[in-house]
């Protein structure tokens, strides 16, 4: 072997290992954080912890069902404002977004995904729960989806920009319309990869705090008024680890352990929706 | 002329021009094409015959910068004047690209009947008779009768291109335009989609674009040679092959260039 090929080999092989280890630290991450929750919140869970509100401080027991419901209601509300609009914004990015506006609404999408969450938390407060004088699940919805729209813009018009032009070219020359050519030809080509990304939008912001804090505000009671305050897990979290109490912190690992059981459930969905997708394309 | 009472006139070119842009990709072609026949259009690579076929059915100006002088008459209507309607234009004319493009979430079926559909709501057996008929002639009816409601992407590419061409025909428009749609395709598939140009021919006129020559003299009726977006020659195809008018024409069915 000569001096060069040896160095060469070498090289290659020092490379592939550097790769490997940080490859593995990365993994390392997630690994330490579920089996950290794991060890601390598993022995947490039982039934009373899905099904029992939160008890008066000092006393054991209890549990976290108003903030899994408030979960689901103030996300599952977001996402029914937010999808629509953040898709379509993509759609017309994808579809008609060439021109001047396009650029426009391209900028303020990229601007607005780089806004840290609490400035979107400013917003609702200063917009809805100023105005309407009192906290409200419906504000932290609303400064959810406001986080959610500019995520599902970009991911919504990446999709629609991998289906192959020819195909919105046959659709065109058989005599279809634009609008009904992006809607029946490319939107359903591209519709694993849209619910792939709102799947992981609504992952994203399942796990958000701060836009919370001043519109969500939380509420240890168990409620479905949208008109109300209302908890979540994360605000949960929050509130608990912060506490005082031994049986708060016990809570709040809990909390955090379902918390991020629902986001991997959410992001596993996600692929495998990707996966029946490819399956479909090739 | 074979049948002089099948030669009325359907489609012509007047002083057609088609720009990307500044560049002229087409250069002042008139040309007329025969009611049910089959004339092909050759020529080198770039030399502007895919153009001058996306002209006749209006989809040249879909690329962005891309614009067109002249006129394009269909039964002595230019349908590049205003009042008409690119979109409905369409309809009348179906086209079959180089490579197959099967909607990848539609079956079989709804491939063959996304045109139809298009054209407002039909009654369903209505809509089965149409799609059955255009399989048919697309000669794919007998490979895919049973397994109307599969993935339409389980076709192999010469199945997928008769299916292509069922979904062009489908709508029963009134010209077929091939941009080379044997391009992609091993030779028995070449072999039935040829077969096809000569059974289509009765109930369409059909323009196909081809930079295959032997494909030209096998299928066509007329041939027109283009090189560097000009019209060089049209002709009766076997006149055309054999007795060349123009020295350029020779030269390249001759193969010493293109």
């Amino acid at each position: 072997m000569t001096t060069s090929a040896f160095r060469r080999h070498l090289v290659s092989r020092v490379m592939t290992v550097l790769v490997v280890i940080l490859s593995f630290t990365a993994v390392l991450a997630l690994v330490l954080i579920l089996g950290n929750l794991i060890a601390k919140g598993a022995s947490s869970i039982d039934w009373a912890f899905f099904t029992k509100s939160p008890v008066p401080a000092g006393q054991t027991g209890g549990g976290v069902a108003n903030a899994i419901v408030g979960t689901g209601i103030i996300v599952g509300v977001a996402a029914l404002i937010g999808v629509p609009i953040g898709v379509g914004a993509g759609m017309y990015l994808a579809e008609y977004g060439s021109g001047r506006l396009g650029f426009l609404v391209r900028f303020t999408a990229d601007v607005l995904n780089g806004t840290p969450s609490i400035v979107v938390g400013i917003v609702g407060w200063t917009f809805i729960v100023k105005p309407t004088s009192h906290f409200s699940a419906l504000a932290g919805s609303v400064a959810l989806a406001i986080l959610m729209i500019p995520m599902l813009a970009r991911t919504t018009e990446e999709m629609v920009r991998l289906v192959p032009n020819s195909l919105r070219e046959a659709a065109l020359a058989l005599g279809y319309p634009r609008w009904r050519t992006s809607l029946k030809v490319v939107a359903r080509t591209a519709l694993g990869g849209i619910v792939t990304g709102c799947l992981v939008g609504i992952a994203r912001i399942a796990g958000e705090t701060a836009p919370l804090l001043f519109t969500a505000l939380g509420n240890l009671n168990f409620t479905v008024n949208v008109s109300q305050p209302m908890q979540t897990l994360s605000l949960q979290i929050y509130v608990y680890a912060t506490g005082p109490f031994d049986e708060w912190h016990r809570l709040a690992w809990a909390s955090a352990l379902v918390l991020m059981g629902l986001v991997l459930v959410i992001s596993l969905t996600a692929r495998w929706v990707t996966r029946q997708r490819y399956g479909r394309i090739r | 002329m074979v049948a002089s009472a099948n030669t009325r006139l359907r489609l012509e070119t007047a002083h057609l021009t088609a720009l990307f842009a500044q560049h002229r990709a087409v250069r002042d072609v008139s040309l007329l094409f025969p009611a049910n026949t089959v004339t092909a259009i050759i020529g080198p690579s770039g030399c502007g015959k895919s153009t001058l076929l996306r002209c006749l059915n209006r989809m040249h100006e879909l690329t962005p910068g891309a614009s067109v002088a002249g006129e394009v008459l269909l039964d002595n209507v230019n349908i590049y004047a205003p009042d008409v309607n690119p979109v409905e234009l369409r309809r009348r004319i179906g086209m079959v690209f180089q490579r197959p493009t099967p909607f990848p979430t539609m079956s079989i079926y709804e491939n063959v009947a996304a045109g139809l559909k298009v054209n407002g709501r039909r009654p369903k057996p209505e809509v089965d008779n149409a799609v059955s008929r255009a399989l048919q002639q697309a000669a794919l009816w007998e490979e895919v009768k049973d397994r109307l409601h599969t993935s339409a992407l389980d076709l192999s590419g010469g199945q997928q291109q008769r299916l292509c061409i069922a979904r062009a025909v489908a709508p029963a428009p009134e010209i077929l335009l091939l941009d080379e749609p044997t391009a992609s395709l091993d030779p028995a598939g070449t072999q039935r989609i040829e077969e096809l140009c000569h059974a289509l021919k009765r109930l369409y006129t059909i323009v196909i674009v081809t930079h295959n020559m032997q494909q030209a003299a096998r299928v066509s009726d007329y041939t027109a040679f283009m090189y560097l977006g000009s019209l060089i020659e049209v002709g009766r195809t076997d006149e055309l092959f054999t007795k060349p008018k123009v020295e350029q024409t020779e030269a390249y069915i001759t193969g010493r260039f293109g």
